[in-house]
């Protein structure tokens, strides 16, 4: 075939491993009945510190970290590294937060955050918008990992679409079959894989290069010689603040996606939620090695691999410098880790999404009586919907860097922080004014995308989330996160039509939930009282 | 809220929380670290520091924790 038979087949086996663990799943821990939705979609909510660990882990250290992350840091330089200091905030960010989703979600049986609003809000439409967000915001985040996967099957020859294909077919497969069972217990065999490709990586490669320092200073010589303004191993005056409002836009974004939130609430106690924000960054020294990665590559003088439109994916660039760096059967082990790392969020995502639909789409407004057998059926088939909504994501935009899917996915999700993260807080908000203020902070989101342009392939729109100041009448070449300023225009309205719904008496939802319950942790009487049928 | 009295309102409130505040602000100010020099085995100012606020990081996170369950 070609020089890349022995990672094909190492690849493949490890793969075929892995499916077949996805099958097992469904037995592991078997539940009297898996034909019900949290079974089915949270795994029964048993889950105690390792696996929630491993499981949140699992779907924040994707197809982004390995493929995304990396890619921009070898085109751009430090500003793809603030995809550290986001995940050193998020996690004292949410800390509070989630534990308050937990018992709140506990008490009432909330499978989604759109369930949260509805209950919270008493506005079953504020509920749908936040449902519709949740859903669409998934998309362009699994078609980041199908990106991925794509990436590492290019780097070994094979090009075209056949082989994303097939991997995603064996991934609709065992999601069909398990659920969420199948994402936990592979994810172990992923961490595992991660964590010996990544050691081996950052204390292999950079030796192989004359250490650490003339990495950096490999990458320095680049980025001096190239004639972009806001390039370099540091930050430039025109970046600086897109670092920052990357850095915490993202770390907002984060816990509000839907799958997130499903490896959170499947943990067992408050105390498994509020231990594993103390120990989920160690993922984070990982990410920051990883991204270096990317200036690794410039040091050896890594090519990206040829698209078929005959200019070179930079998304190829870290299973390039693998090929490059490594024997062929490591090299081989790499793609796996990869490859799977992409897989298992796309599973978590894809389920998160379907539960989102079932719940506050379909028996909300198809059909009210639905049983739990049937609730289980629609999230599946669901399921697959979704995945097919990634592939046209991929089709659909064609952002400058893989990382911007991820990012438009995040202006998307952001708008639903005044209701879901704000909510858990206060109830001071008009149902009317967070209605408005998502519906303008989703409008500037998506004006502000429309006007970048993607300069590597010449679109004039949709091309990134780096929003020019410039675009405002400033003269300054400054750029900022689209989403951060959508979030803003959110908040402004939210505010205002809250004051103004109120000055004209407009009749706000009531509130099903009560101050006491945001606290209740295992044990108490209210939270084993699993509400499936969610008559709140 | 272990010691928690019969009859006192659950609540999540604490001044330990407080310490949450540090790693959220401290990677967000962009001015601290954002040079070349000095290096730490061969890591520039603006990425080794970055790494070491993840201690930070985890340090109040996990303070927090012990402190208030």
């Amino acid at each position: 075939m070609n020089g890349h038979t022995t990672e094909l087949v190492v690849f493949a086996l490890l793969f075929l491993v892995v499916s077949a663990m996805g099958f097992v799943a469904a037995r592991w821990r078997r539940p009297k009945d898996i034909e019900s939705l949290h079974e089915w979609g949270l795994g029964g909510r048993n889950f105690g510190s390792w696996i929630t660990w491993f499981l949140v882990g699992g779907d924040l250290y994707t197809a982004y970290t390995f493929v995304a992350v990396p890619a921009l840091v070898f085109s751009s330089g430090a500003i793809g590294f603030y995809a550290l200091p986001y995940t050193v905030v998020v996690y004292p960010l949410v800390f509070l937060v989630l534990a308050r989703m937990w018992s709140i979600s506990h008490v009432h049986g909330f499978v989604t955050p759109a369930d949260f609003v509805r209950a919270r809000f008493g506005s079953p439409a504020l509920a749908l918008a936040i449902a519709v967000t949740g859903l669409v915001a998934t998309m362009p985040y699994i078609a980041l990992q199908l990106v991925g996967i794509e990436a590492v099957l290019k780097t070994m020859g094979i090009t075209g679409h056949l082989p994303i294909i097939i991997a995603f077919a064996i991934l609709a497969a065992y999601t069909y079959q398990s659920g969420l069972r199948a994402p936990a217990l592979i994810a172990f065999v992923k961490d595992t894989l991660i964590y010996i490709v990544i050691l081996a990586a950052v204390i292999y490669i950079p030796a192989k290069l004359g250490g650490w320092g003339s990495v950096f200073d490999a990458a320095a010589a680049k980025f001096a010689k190239t004639p972009a303004p806001a390039d370099g191993i540091t930050l430039t005056s025109a970046n600086q603040f897109q670092y920052i409002t990357l850095a915490l836009g993202s770390a907002l974004a984060l816990f509000l996606y839907p799958h997130s939130l499903t490896g959170v609430l499947a943990s067992k106690n408050r105390g498994v939620i509020k231990r594993n924000m103390a120990a989920l960054p160690a993922y984070s020294f990982l990410l920051g090695l990883i991204a270096l990665l990317g200036f690794m590559a410039i040091a050896a003088g890594t090519k990206p691999v040829m698209g078929a439109n005959g200019k070179a994916d930079p998304n190829t660039i870290v299973p390039a410098l693998f090929d490059q760096m490594f024997p062929d059967w490591f090299a081989g082990v790499a793609y796996a880790a990869v490859g799977i790392g992409a897989l298992v969020p796309a599973a978590i995502m894809s389920i998160a999404a379907a539960n989102l639909f079932t719940r506050n789409i379909y028996r909300e407004y198809l059909n009210k009586d639905a049983s739990d057998a049937q609730e289980a059926k629609v999230s599946k088939l669901v399921s697959l919907v979704v995945k097919v909504g990634a592939v046209l994501c991929i089709l659909l935009l064609d952002p400058q860097f893989s990382i911007d899917l991820q990012l438009i996915g995040g202006v998307i999700i952001l708008q639903t922080l005044p209701s879901v993260a704000l909510g858990l807080y206060t109830r001071w908000f008009h149902k009317g004014g967070l209605i408005a203020g998502w519906a303008l902070g989703l409008l500037s989101g998506m004006w502000m995308l429309y006007l970048i342009p993607n300069p590597a392939n010449g679109k004039a729109h949709f091309g990134g989330s780096a929003f020019a100041l410039s675009n405002f009448g400033f003269d300054t070449k400054a750029t900022l996160y689209a989403g951060f300023l959508a979030l803003i225009v959110n908040l402004v309205v939210a505010v205002l039509g809250t004051l103004l719904f109120r000055a004209l008496k407009v009749a706000d939802g009531e509130d099903s939930t009560k101050q006491d319950e945001y606290f209740a942790d295992e044990g108490d009487p209210r939270v084993k009282e699993m509400d499936l049928t969610g008559s709140h | 809220m272990t010691t928690r009295e019969p009859g006192q309102a659950r609540s999540d409130r604490s001044p330990w929380n407080w310490l949450l505040v540090l790693p959220i602000v401290l990677p967000l100010l962009t001015f601290l670290f954002n040079a070349d020099e000095p290096r730490l085995f061969g890591f520039p100012l603006f990425y080794w520091l970055q790494i070491a606020f993840i201690i930070v990081g985890v340090a109040c996170t996990t303070i927090v924790y012990r402190m208030t369950k």
